[in-house]
């Protein structure tokens, strides 16, 4: 069980790579760029980009002197685990937001 | 033949403890009020996502600056049961107008008793979002949704 969560949520589960994930997901980007765009230092963002990485989710290429990351564009894999966070999320979203409202609602019925 | 089950399906499910009619109405009319705003494809920050209730009707959000972006299109429009939506967003992040390159979300809400509903989602065939080549390698599998599921379990208990 643990195995699969690492495999699968565990890589974007950490918000500073999600956040890293989804800057990439908009545009390339070296280390400064995406470090400039973050509350966290360079070396951070390498290691988190190290992760991603070695997860499949990001590919890297040299760029003249610098590097650049982009998402990995068999980009299945990464779409998919992306998605199943956000599915994870907007159903409790949708869960607390309807319950919440069917208390109005019941007020107002009664 | 055998690409359409390249990608595994996800699928969810969470019960509610409110009537289907509610939960339908909830998830779809007023589907901006419990979307998680940070999820949006758009450059700008989400001002609004919306869901036409229609078959045929956009989804889609719009950003604090007025530009729209879409996600896809309502395939079936059968309250208070069932709903099925395209999402078209590829692996570039953009809107992919290809009805061949869409993915299906499908949500089921069924009575799990007296005011309680069960919803199920299942977003299926992912791999039409690329052109579908050399996918296979570095997916790892359907089965995280488990773990998701456990806690919802955990939360329900919990809340009640």
């Amino acid at each position: 069980m643990d195995a699969y969560r690492d495999a699968g949520l565990g890589l974007l589960g950490d918000p500073t790579r999600r956040a890293i994930f989804e800057l990439l997901a908009r545009r390339p980007s070296s280390v400064g760029e995406l470090a400039r765009q973050l509350p966290v230092s360079r070396p951070a963002v390498s290691q988190h980009l190290r992760v991603l990485k070695d997860g499949g989710l990001v590919v890297s290429q040299a760029d003249g002197t610098r590097r650049v990351y982009r998402l990995n564009p068999d980009g299945v894999a990464a779409l998919r685990q992306w998605l199943d966070r956000v599915w994870d999320d907007a159903l409790t979203a949708f869960q607390k937001a309807v319950e919440a409202s069917s208390d109005d609602f019941t007020k107002e019925d009664s | 033949m055998s690409n359409e089950a390249m990608v595994a399906p996800l699928s969810g499910t969470i019960t509610v403890g409110v009537p289907v009619e509610r939960a339908f109405s909830v998830f779809t009319e007023s589907f901006n009020t419990w979307w998680p705003a940070e999820y949006h494809i758009g450059e700008a920050d989400v001002a609004e996502a919306v869901l036409e209730p229609k078959e045929g009707g956009r989804w889609y959000e719009r950003g604090v600056d007025g530009s729209e972006c879409d996600w896809g299109r309502v395939l079936a429009w059968e309250p208070p049961h069932r709903l099925v939506v395209t999402w078209q967003i590829n692996g570039r992040w953009e809107f992919d107008p290809d009805p061949a390159h869409a993915s299906e979300i499908e949500v089921r809400f069924s009575e799990a008793g007296p005011g309680q509903t069960t919803v199920q989602l299942e977003h299926r065939h992912l791999d039409r979002l690329v052109e579908g080549q050399a996918l296979r390698d570095g997916i790892s599998g359907g089965g995280s949704w488990n773990a998701i599921l456990e806690q919802f379990a955990k939360a329900a208990e919990a809340g009640d």
